[in-house]
C-alpha cells in the first residue's frame, strides 16, 4: 500500500514539473521566439532608423556605403514587383494544377501526380539558383528575350516593358524562376480545400445537368473561395522571402527597373549579397533595417493568410 | 437553344483543357530542373569530390570534402537542437494546450513561423551570436537551422499525435494514469512513426537551407571540424562556385547539387509516403 502511494506521489511531482517545462517550451516556440527574433531586429537596425528616419529610409533610392548614405526604396520596390509577377503567373496555374489533381486526374494517378508537384517545393532554393543562372538566364539571354523584343518591341506598352538589352539576368527570369517555386505551396492549399467540398453539393449540381467546369465555377469555387485566397497569399508571402533563387537571377543592382529586362534587386539579394561584407555600424545596421521590413511585411502576409485558412476550417468543423 | 448548349460544351472543354496544360506546366519544369541536375551533375561524380580539399581556383582536381563533412555537421547540430525542442513543443501543443487559448494563438503563429523567410532568421543569429563572440562559426550555423527545423517538427509532431484516437487516452487515464504518462508513454508511442517522419521532413527542409548559413557558419576552405571555427557548407559551396568564373568550380557545384537534391527528394518522398499512409489508417 505505501510503495503504491509513493509511486503516485512521484507520478504526480513528475506531472506537475513536466507541465511547466512543457508549457515553457511550447510558449518559447510559439511566443517568444517571434518575439525575440523582433526585437533584436529592432535593437540592431535602431541606430539606421535614427538616422535616416522611417519615412525617409524607405522612400529613399540611396544606396551609398561609401558615403554612408542608405535608402531602402529600390530593393522594397525590386521586392514587389517580383513578387506581384511571379504570382500573376503561379495563381492560375495553381488553380489549374489543383483542378486537374482533384477533379480530371485518374484516381490511380492522382497520389503521384500531386507528391510530384510539391516536390517543386521540396527542391533546395539554391538549385533553383543555380539552375535559373545557368540554364534559364542564356537560354532567355540570347534566345527568348531577342525574339520578344523582335515580336513586340513596337508595341505601345509592351515595347517599354521590353527597352533594355536582354541579359537573361532581369525582372522576367527572376519573376519566371520565382513563379515555379511557389506554385506548389497554392496548389496545396486549394486541392486540400476541394478536397473538402461534400461530394453531395457536387452530385447535385451534376443533377441539374452542370457541366464539370460549371461544377467548379459555381460550386466549387465559391466554398472555398476563402481557402483560395488564403493560399494565394501564402505563396505571396513565400516569394516576398525567397532568398537565394532570386540572388543568383536579379543582378543586385540597386535601382528601380523600368522594364522586364533590367537587373534589380530585393531586399533578400541585398541581404544576400552585403551582409557578410557591411564594413560600416550604419552599413550594418541599414540591413538590418532592411532585415526588420521585410520580416514584419511577411509576417502579416502570413498572418493574413492563416486567418483566411482557419474560414474553411471553421465553416466545416462539425 | 442548341447555342447556348453548345457554348457551355465548349467552356467546359476550354477550361479543363487549360487545367490539362497547368499541370503539365508543373511537371515540365520538375523534369526540366531534374533532368538538367543529372545531366550536368551526375557525370561530375567522382570519388575525389569526397575525399580532397579544394584546390587554388583555376587548376583542376580537388574536392569538396571540406563541405561535404561541414555540411553533415551543421545539419547533425541543427536535428539535435532542434528535434527535442520541437517534438516537447508538438506534445505540449496536442496534449496540454488543447483547451488554452493562449496555446491555440502560439500554435498558429508556428503556422506562420514555418515559411518565415529562411535569411531573416540568418540575421537575428548573426546579432545575438556571431557579433558578441566576433566571427562565424559552425555552431551558429547549427542554431539558425535548428529555429528553421522546429516549426515543421511542432506541426508534424502536433498533427499526428491527434490522429491517435481520444479513446486510447480515455483508456489510459481510466487506468488512473497521469496526464504526462498519456502523452509520453501511450499516445507518443502509438505515434512514433509520424513523428519520426516529422523529423526527417525537419531534416530535408534544412539540409537545402542557403540563406541562414551565410552570416553564420559563413565559409572554410579546408576541412574543418570545429564548429567554434567558421565551416563550410555544400549550400554555400555551391552558391560560391556557380557565381565564380572558374569551369572547374561550375562543373563540381553541378555534381554537389545533384547529390543534395537527390538527398532531399528521397528524404521528403519517403516522408510524405509514410503521413500519406498513416492519415488514410
Amino acid at each position: 500500500m505505501d510503495k503504491r502511494e509513493n509511486a503516485l506521489k512521484q507520478s504526480k511531482s513528475i506531472e506537475s514539473v513536466l507541465r511547466i517545462v512543457l508549457t515553457s517550451i511550447g510558449m518559447f516556440v510559439g511566443i517568444l521566439l517571434p518575439i525575440i527574433i523582433f526585437l533584436s531586429l529592432y535593437r540592431e537596425s535602431s541606430l539606421a532608423i535614427n538616422h535616416f528616419g522611417v519615412w525617409n529610409f524607405i522612400t529613399s533610392t540611396d544606396w551609398d556605403p561609401v558615403a554612408g548614405k542608405f535608402g531602402g526604396l529600390a530593393p522594397l520596390i525590386g521586392t514587389l514587383i517580383a513578387t506581384f509577377l511571379s504570382t500573376l503567373v503561379a495563381a492560375p496555374i495553381s488553380l489549374g494544377i489543383a483542378i486537374f489533381l482533384v477533379e480530371l486526374s485518374p484516381n490511380r494517378l492522382k497520389p503521384i501526380l500531386s507528391t510530384a508537384i510539391e516536390l517543386l517545393a521540396a527542391i533546395p532554393s539554391i538549385i533553383y539558383g543555380m539552375w535559373g543562372l545557368f540554364v534559364v538566364a542564356p537560354l532567355f539571354g540570347e534566345k527568348v528575350e531577342p525574339w520578344l523584343k523582335e515580336k513586340m518591341g513596337e508595341f505601345p506598352v509592351i515595347g517599354k516593358l521590353l527597352e533594355g538589352s536582354p541579359t537573361g539576368i532581369d525582372v522576367l527570369t527572376t519573376s519566371l524562376v520565382l513563379s515555379i517555386m511557389i506554385i506548389p505551396f497554392m496548389s496545396s492549399v486549394v486541392k486540400d480545400a476541394f478536397n473538402m467540398v461534400p461530394p453531395i453539393m457536387k452530385e447535385s449540381a451534376y443533377a441539374l445537368g452542370a457541366t464539370k467546369w460549371e461544377v467548379i465555377k459555381q460550386v466549387m469555387i465559391p466554398i472555398t473561395v476563402s481557402s483560395i485566397a488564403g493560399g494565394l497569399i501564402l505563396s505571396v508571402g513565400r516569394a516576398i522571402g525567397e532568398t537565394m533563387a532570386v540572388t543568383f537571377l536579379a543582378g543586385n543592382v540597386n535601382q528601380i527597373p523600368k522594364s522586364l529586362l533590367d537587373p534589380f534587386t530585393t531586399i533578400t539579394v541585398t541581404l544576400a549579397n552585403q551582409f557578410a561584407e557591411a564594413d560600416t555600424a550604419l552599413y550594418l545596421s541599414s540591413l538590418y533595417f532592411l532585415t526588420l521590413i521585410l520580416f514584419v511585411i511577411s509576417f502579416f502576409v502570413l498572418y493574413a493568410s492563416k486567418i483566411m485558412l482557419l474560414q474553411l476550417e471553421k465553416k466545416w468543423k462539425v | 437553344m442548341i447555342n447556348i448548349k453548345a457554348k457551355r460544351k465548349i467552356e467546359n472543354y476550354i477550361s479543363l483543357t487549360l487545367s490539362f496544360l497547368s499541370a503539365t506546366f508543373g511537371l515540365f519544369f520538375l523534369f526540366w530542373i531534374l533532368g538538367d541536375l543529372f545531366i550536368n551533375g551526375f557525370k561530375y561524380i567522382n570519388i575525389n569530390l569526397f575525399i580532397y580539399d579544394p584546390v587554388p581556383p583555376g587548376i583542376e582536381g580537388g574536392g569538396l570534402k571540406h563541405a561535404f563533412l561541414g555540411h553533415i555537421i551543421i545539419t547533425f547540430l541543427g536535428t539535435v537542437i532542434g528535434t527535442p525542442i520541437g517534438i516537447l513543443a508538438g506534445i505540449y501543443f496536442a496534449e496540454y494546450g488543447r483547451s488554452s487559448r493562449i496555446a491555440r494563438v502560439a500554435r498558429n503563429i508556428v503556422d506562420i513561423m514555418v515559411s518565415n523567410p529562411s535569411i531573416v532568421i540568418g540575421a537575428v543569429v548573426y546579432a545575438l551570436l556571431v557579433l558578441p563572440v566576433g566571427h562565424f562559426m559552425g555552431l551558429a550555423g547549427g542554431i539558425a537551422l535548428a529555429i528553421l527545423m522546429i516549426p515543421v517538427i511542432v506541426i508534424t509532431t502536433d498533427e499526428m499525435l491527434k490522429l491517435v484516437p481520444q479513446q486510447t487516452r480515455e483508456a489510459a487515464y481510466a487506468l488512473g494514469a497521469q496526464p504526462w504518462q498519456v502523452s509520453f508513454q501511450i499516445v507518443l508511442k502509438a505515434a512514433k512513426v509520424g513523428v519520426l517522419t516529422g523529423v526527417i521532413l525537419g531534416v530535408a527542409r534544412i539540409s537545402g537551407e542557403t540563406a541562414p548559413l551565410l552570416f553564420t557558419s559563413f565559409n572554410n576552405n579546408f576541412t574543418n571540424l570545429d564548429p567554434t571555427k567558421p565551416m563550410a557548407s555544400l549550400t554555400v559551396t555551391v552558391f560560391q562556385y556557380a557565381m565564380g568564373p572558374y569551369d572547374e568550380w561550375h562543373k563540381q557545384a553541378w555534381a554537389a547539387s545533384f547529390l543534395l537534391t537527390f538527398f532531399v527528394l528521397m528524404a521528403s518522398i519517403t516522408a510524405r509516403y509514410i503521413i500519406q499512409r498513416k492519415k488514410h489508417q
